[in-house]
């Protein structure tokens, strides 16, 4: 027997099953947003077994910067191809073409704030009435107090004040014209949780999650990854290092860690010893203490 | 399932505004290291903003920036820490009476509630309205923890005063279903909480995380009689699976054994469960609280809403004397149609009558009542379209809720408990 074993509570499956049935029970078109990160692989995982031997009675949808990991790519194509899923791709350059998004500008610009009109508009495109993401509770201070069922008004607009109360496990999916919600399956996961079933239920993930060489620099204490994407200062020197990604964002906007952790075993060992949360790897989360909470007000998962 | 995995306890946190609750829950976070070094500098930096010359433990929990700025907490906030055998979600509700709401839906999950008392103040209407909500919801334990025992010299006679007048308390207004035990603390100095105090050398008992370590995790669910609610049916319609009909859902409460003779309710429909199936697995039994998909040998017709239970065992109506909780601005009046979702089944259902309210901080009852109000806790009669297939709440938690939602706004407007 394994030390690792047995730490998955089992009960957060059962839970998320139970959320995922609801979903294609409550809702005519259900979607699940798909970036090829940890967290949806294991969505994806749930929502087969919640079906299981029905195929997932929904589609998958990635919303692509455009700056993504190549790793990250072929993985969504691979697993799309292996089960058998339907995908849909939508494209921020498509939004920023068609001038209903402006690229940043600048040292820190990033498309992960723009991924949101991308994300609505594919929305109003497929009339979509749930999207299902996933977010954790743990993640951040204003996740926290996410709903599992999430209503957003045709804006794509959190309003924390207007939230309905979720008792026990009774989930209201109800919507008026316009309105559509947002559902986060493993609120109730942390990141260990996730790391757990990924080993439990011997997923596949992304290599970048695994510790390989990459070119990177250093900027503000963290460690970026060098892509053509980002605007770089002569000062910004490139080197190879030996390290991981624990998330799979934007590559503009997802700093890794210096890690020799090359098997899932010893991703978990560095996390339980590990000093920093999860996303303060995340550049975009940096931006001010209520950075998360203001980009939910404007719609983004 | 075969193999042992972490047990989830569920708390919830409850506590007037200014009785010190978030920083109770900062204190357990920083105490187990279930805080990274990046969110401790985060709460530092601030703490050092505001002028104050200690870390103030609450900023890790009052999320929303109304909160920040107002140094309260408005919404039910989850978090999340884990010791070697157990996973601890915490739902930390606001104290503030026209949270009432919260509170309840906080309760609603918890197989704890952690009520706190200020020292310097004793038993307030707070604390009764917390244990009324504990008592009303059946969350089968209690923990009182009597804060800031730091400002009060950590007087034990004051402590035993206060755990006196919660117990008759306790007593005189029957609020029973809860098993109760009393800690002085201080979360300021981490007293209690994780390591014993010092100061309270006459405290004799658990520490806070001794006594949740130790409270028995919902396993009675699995005593009761089987309610297995249809959420979903699987009918993948291919070659191979031609004929295959998946009774999807979560079992509330009982047991489902292969062989079992189930009756499927409202229909009545008899038939014998033929797989119990878990994904790839076959199983032989399942219990209260996995999702399953059952098969029958039958084609029994059953679909989204209907309950498979074990014969014999049920006695279903459609009137039903319920108390309920009132979580909308708009009042419920008698005459007055909602739609009603017990589980996942939903009907519509009228107010037949009102037959009182309880009063949360006086524990007083009122009858000759013409409404109910935003926060209102009471008893009424409702009549459904068809039967609600539940259970008295007291002998079935998991079984014995519904909630109520509005027809024209579609929102969670209350939440029943049958009587």
């Amino acid at each position: 027997m394994n030390v690792f074993d047995g730490q998955f509570p089992r009960e957060l499956e059962d839970e998320s099953i139970y959320i995922m049935r609801e979903v294609a029970a409550q809702f005519e078109r259900p979607v699940l947003l798909f970036s090829g990160g940890k967290d949806s692989i294991t969505l994806v995982r749930l929502a087969e077994k919640a079906f299981y031997p029905g195929k997932i009675p929904f589609p998958l949808l990635h919303v692509d910067t455009g700056h993504n990991f190549p790793e990250t790519i072929a993985f969504r194509d691979a697993l799309v191809e292996e089960l058998g899923l339907e995908l849909h791709v939508r494209y921020v350059q498509d939004s920023i073409d068609k001038k209903i998004a402006v690229e940043e500008s600048g040292k820190y610009a990033s498309r992960n704030a723009l991924q949101t009109v991308t994300l609505l508009a594919a929305i109003e495109e497929f009339k979509f009435d749930a999207c299902i993401g996933g977010a954790r509770r743990d993640e951040e201070k204003a996740r926290a107090k996410e709903r599992v069922f999430s209503v957003r008004d045709d804006f794509g607009q959190w309003d924390a004040k207007k939230q309905r109360p979720e008792l026990f496990d009774m989930l209201n999916g109800r919507i008026n014209v316009g309105e559509n919600v947002r559902v986060f399956p493993i609120s109730n996961w942390t990141e260990i949780d996730v790391w757990n079933y990924i080993r439990e239920e011997n997923l596949e993930i992304p290599s970048i999650y695994y510790a390989h060489q990459r070119e990177v620099f250093q900027r503000d204490g963290m460690i970026w990854p060098n892509s053509p994407f980002i605007n770089k200062d002569e000062s910004e020197i490139i080197e190879t290092r030996t390290v991981r990604f624990r998330t799979v964002g934007d590559m503009t906007c997802t700093a890794a860690v210096e890690s020799d952790a090359d098997r899932i075993e010893r991703v978990i060992e560095e996390i339980l010893s590990a000093t920093i949360s999860e996303r303060g790897a995340r550049i975009d989360d940096k931006r001010s203490e209520a950075a998360m909470e203001k980009r939910k007000q404007y719609g983004y998962f | 399932m075969d193999i042992s995995n972490k047990q989830v306890l569920r708390i919830a946190t409850a506590g007037s505004v200014d009785d010190g609750k978030s920083t109770l829950i900062g204190r357990l976070l920083f105490d187990t290291k279930s805080i990274t070094s990046d969110k401790l500098q985060a709460i530092e930096e601030s703490s050092r903003r505001k002028g104050l010359d200690y870390t103030d433990l609450s900023l890790l929990t009052d999320g929303l920036v109304a909160e920040r700025e107002q140094g309260i907490t408005i919404d039910v906030a989850h978090i999340y820490f884990a010791t070697k055998t157990r996973k601890y979600i915490i739902a930390d509700t606001p104290g503030h009476i026209e949270y009432t709401r919260n509170m309840v839906t906080g309760a609603s999950n918890a197989d704890v509630s952690l009520i706190l008392i200020d020292a310097r103040n004793g038993l307030v209407e707070q604390t009764r309205r917390h244990l009324y909500i504990a008592h009303l919801l059946r969350v089968p334990k209690v923990v009182v923890c009597v804060n800031k025992m730091d400002l009060v010299d950590y007087d034990q006679a004051l402590f035993e005063s206060i755990v006196n007048e919660v117990k008759a308390l306790v007593d005189k207004a029957s609020l029973t279903g809860f098993d109760i035990s009393f800690l002085p603390i201080s979360s300021l100095y981490g007293e209690n909480i994780i390591t014993d105090s010092e100061h309270m050398s006459w405290y004799l008992g658990d520490s806070l995380i001794e006594a949740l370590e130790s409270v028995e995790v919902k396993s009675h669910q699995t005593d009761l009689p089987t309610r297995f609610p249809i959420q979903y049916v699987i009918r993948p319609k291919t070659n191979e699976h031609h004929d295959y009909r998946g009774y999807a859902g979560k079992i509330a409460s009982g047991t489902l054994k292969v062989g079992d003779k189930v009756t499927v309710l409202p229909s009545g429909a008899v038939s014998e469960i033929k797989s119990i199936q878990k994904y790839k697995t076959e199983l032989k039994e399942a219990v209260a609280g996995e999702s399953v998909s059952v098969l029958l040998k039958d084609d029994v017709g059953a679909s989204r809403g209907d309950m498979l239970v074990k014969e014999g065992d049920f006695n279903f109506g459609n009137e039903v004397v319920s108390e309920i909780c009132w979580m909308d601005n708009t009042p419920l009046v008698v005459g007055k149609t909602y739609k009603i979702q017990h589980g996942v089944s939903e009907s519509r259902v009228k107010i037949l009558g009102l037959n009182h309210k309880v009063k949360t901080d006086s524990l007083l009852v009122e009858t000759n009542i013409s409404d109910f109000l935003l926060n209102d806790i009471g008893e009424v009669v409702l009549r459904s379209s068809k039967p609600i297939l539940a259970d008295s709440y007291k002998d079935n938690r998991n079984n014995g809720a519904f909630i109520l939602i509005d027809e024209f706004t579609n929102n969670t407007v209350g939440v029943g408990f049958v009587a």
